[in-house]
């Protein structure tokens, strides 16, 4: 009796499981299926039909990259600025958080805890409580900072800054939890034999934090890889030096739909995002687990 | 027109630079830690100088910036008392705004906790776990702009003599409805939109909640069989209440998520028939229409807001490690 309705229960949850899946998936899949329809077919029949007659092209694929048609639509040149702007966006806070963290973490100073508060706190400031004055900031100046003045492909600079700030106190704190909870034994035998901070830093804690660095770096990648409001706001929007989900979100927006750019623009833009996160999924995993979502 | 190689190379050079710059400033502190026993102040000073320095130039100041201009007029240099909050409290359009977040912070972390913990409870002691968990999270690697446009597309409407391109109005003329409008009919279009947020945030519910369940010790759920609770009861009884401290961070970590979500709204509607959220009312004011004042308004209430989630969830995420 009680075998029966455990696996009446057990197959219950597993058909829910199953429905969830499709309902997850499915939309996704017929947004790839359409991307490989002629473009009269997408407008005019839906994605569906395709198992009933397959016809299927490159041509939106050719279109969105290369530009042909109307519109500064080449996906091409935005994929260059969402790499040029990703790179370093990731590098740089890690670099810096990793820094600030081992030093929260491994040397004892006065007011260390009150820095430690006071890092993770600024968790709470969301970016678009500084958009603005960033702005202004690079445009005017401020105090004893000069005007940025930035043009060209030097916006990419503030683009850089921004998420490098945005992504400190997230950074910060995932590497702290993660330092603090080394082995002290490990660090005080390196310091008793006299290695400097630099050789405790490089030598013993670097190997040791990787996970917690892979796992800030992917979540990292594909927040920033996917920003639209920085973008928006700090690169200018040009086809010079806008990433790819700017130019994703204005065809999103032009009237008329042009599914036939929409749905090859949308996987052409989530394309390293997928291939980082499904060979790096147990780091992406692990990175949430350790710091819950950024933002 | 071909795809030119060489306009690319200003772009790659300025990267170039960009990376070697910061490799030389890091560099320079690895070094100065280097050079003999430097004391601990100035070492923990030379580590944490650069990110302080940063966040006090890019968060701290404008953050306190931001709340000065909240009490400026348009332009951002007369100052203007409250009319900024004024306005925020009784335009309409900023009212709706205000619903419409109140409604996702409400509806997007339930909904997305609920389908996640279900999820996460049928595939957690499953071998195909790994396979499972990356189908319900490929939505968060496509990012909010592709999300979308991938919702867009299954809401897409066309007149009823056409044939439907959308499926969620090709189903419905299957079960016999009118086609409709999903994303321009209001107040309906905000649960269309809520929906597509859902969808992107269910993953990361299942992937922590399923990492919760399999650190359930065995034992316990083993002797509430034995002694006869079935599948359900064991669910609702022990597994629910023994994972409860990692539900509460998902979901404040989601209504975190929720009130800042700008790029959906942004990509499916722009905010136009009712459906704008206060992120994006907030890039509306201060970007598009130039509204220094109001945008800086929004941004300390979305500020305000989201203090207490955030503090709750980093005070909740101590304890449970």
């Amino acid at each position: 009796m009680n075998g029966v309705r455990e696996r009446l229960a057990s197959r219950a949850f597993t058909s829910i499981a199953v429905v969830i899946a499709l309902l997850w998936t499915t939309p996704t899949l017929g947004l790839l299926l359409s991307s490989f329809r002629p473009e009269e077919e997408i407008k005019t029949t839906g994605w569906w039909t395709v198992f009933g007659t397959p016809r299927f092209t490159l041509d939106n694929y050719g279109e969105v990259l290369s530009g042909g048609g109307h519109g500064s639509g080449r996906l091409t040149e935005h994929f260059v600025n969402s790499v040029v702007i990703t790179v370093p966006s990731v590098l740089f806070p890690l670099v810096l958080a990793f820094f600030a963290a081992y030093a929260l973490a491994w040397i004892d100073f006065r007011g260390r805890d009150a820095l430690v508060v006071g890092v993770f706190a600024l968790q709470v400031v969301p970016l678009q409580m500084a958009l603005v004055p960033l702005l202004k900031l690079f445009s005017q100046g401020w105090l004893f900072l000069p005007a940025w003045h930035l043009t060209g492909p030097a916006r990419f600079g503030q683009v850089w800054f921004a998420h490098t700030v945005f992504a400190l106190p997230f950074a910060v704190f995932l590497l702290h939890n993660f330092l603090a909870a080394l082995p002290r034994d490990l660090i005080e035998a390196a310091r008793v034999d006299g290695a400097s901070h630099g050789t405790l830093l490089l030598r013993i804690v670097l190997p040791l934090a990787r996970p917690a660095l892979a796992g800030f770096a992917v979540i990292q990648f594909v927040w920033v890889w996917n920003d639209l409001l920085v973008a928006l706001t700090l690169s200018g929007g040009t086809a010079e030096t806008a990433p790819m989900t700017v130019r994703l979100a204005s065809l999103a927006g032009t009237y008329g739909n042009e599914w036939q750019r929409l749905t090859a623009g949308a996987f052409v833009a989530a394309l390293v995002p997928l291939l980082v996160f499904l060979s790096l999924q147990r780091h992406f995993a692990r990175g949430l687990l350790a710091g819950s979502v950024k933002g | 027109m071909p795809f030119d190689v060489v306009a690319q190379q200003p772009k790659l050079l300025y990267l170039l630079q960009g990376v070697a710059a910061f490799a030389a400033v890091v560099s320079l502190i690895l070094l100065a830690l280097h050079r003999g026993p430097v004391r601990r102040r100035a070492a923990a000073l030379v580590l944490l100088a650069p990110a302080l320095l940063l966040l006090t130039i890019g968060l701290l100041v404008p953050g306190l910036r931001t709340l000065a201009l909240s009490f400026t007029d348009r332009g951002g240099d007369t100052w203007a008392g409250f009319d900024n909050h004024v306005w925020m409290l009784t335009d309409h359009r900023a009212l709706v705004a205000l619903r419409n977040t109140l409604a996702w912070v409400v509806l997007v972390p339930l909904a997305s906790t609920a389908v996640g913990l279900l999820y996460a409870a049928a595939v957690a002691r499953s071998r195909f776990r790994a396979f499972a968990l990356s189908l319900v999270l490929t939505p968060m690697a496509i990012s909010f702009v592709g999300a979308g446009v991938v919702w867009k597309f299954v809401y897409a409407y066309r007149p009823p003599e056409a044939g439907q391109i959308g499926l969620l109005n090709r189903l419905v003329v299957a079960f016999g409805g009118e086609p409709r409008q999903w994303l321009v009919d209001s107040p309906w279009n905000v649960l269309f939109l809520i929906v597509a947020m859902v969808w992107t945030q269910a993953g990361f519910a299942a992937v922590l909640l399923t990492g919760a369940i399999r650190a359930v010790p065995a034992e316990l759920t083993e002797a509430a069989r034995l002694d006869g609770a079935s599948p359900g009861q064991i669910f609702r009884r022990i597994t629910v209440p023994s994972i409860r401290p990692t539900l509460l961070v998902v979901l404040l970590a989601q209504a975190v998520g929720t009130f800042k979500a700008f790029d959906i709204v942004k990509t499916m509607t722009g905010g136009q028939f009712g459906t704008g959220v206060l992120a994006h009312e907030m890039y509306d004011q201060a970007f598009r229409y130039g509204e220094t004042g109001r945008g800086a308004a929004l941004a300390v209430l979305l500020f305000l807001l989201v203090t207490p989630f955030v503090a709750h969830r980093l005070r909740a995420q101590r304890r449970t490690g």
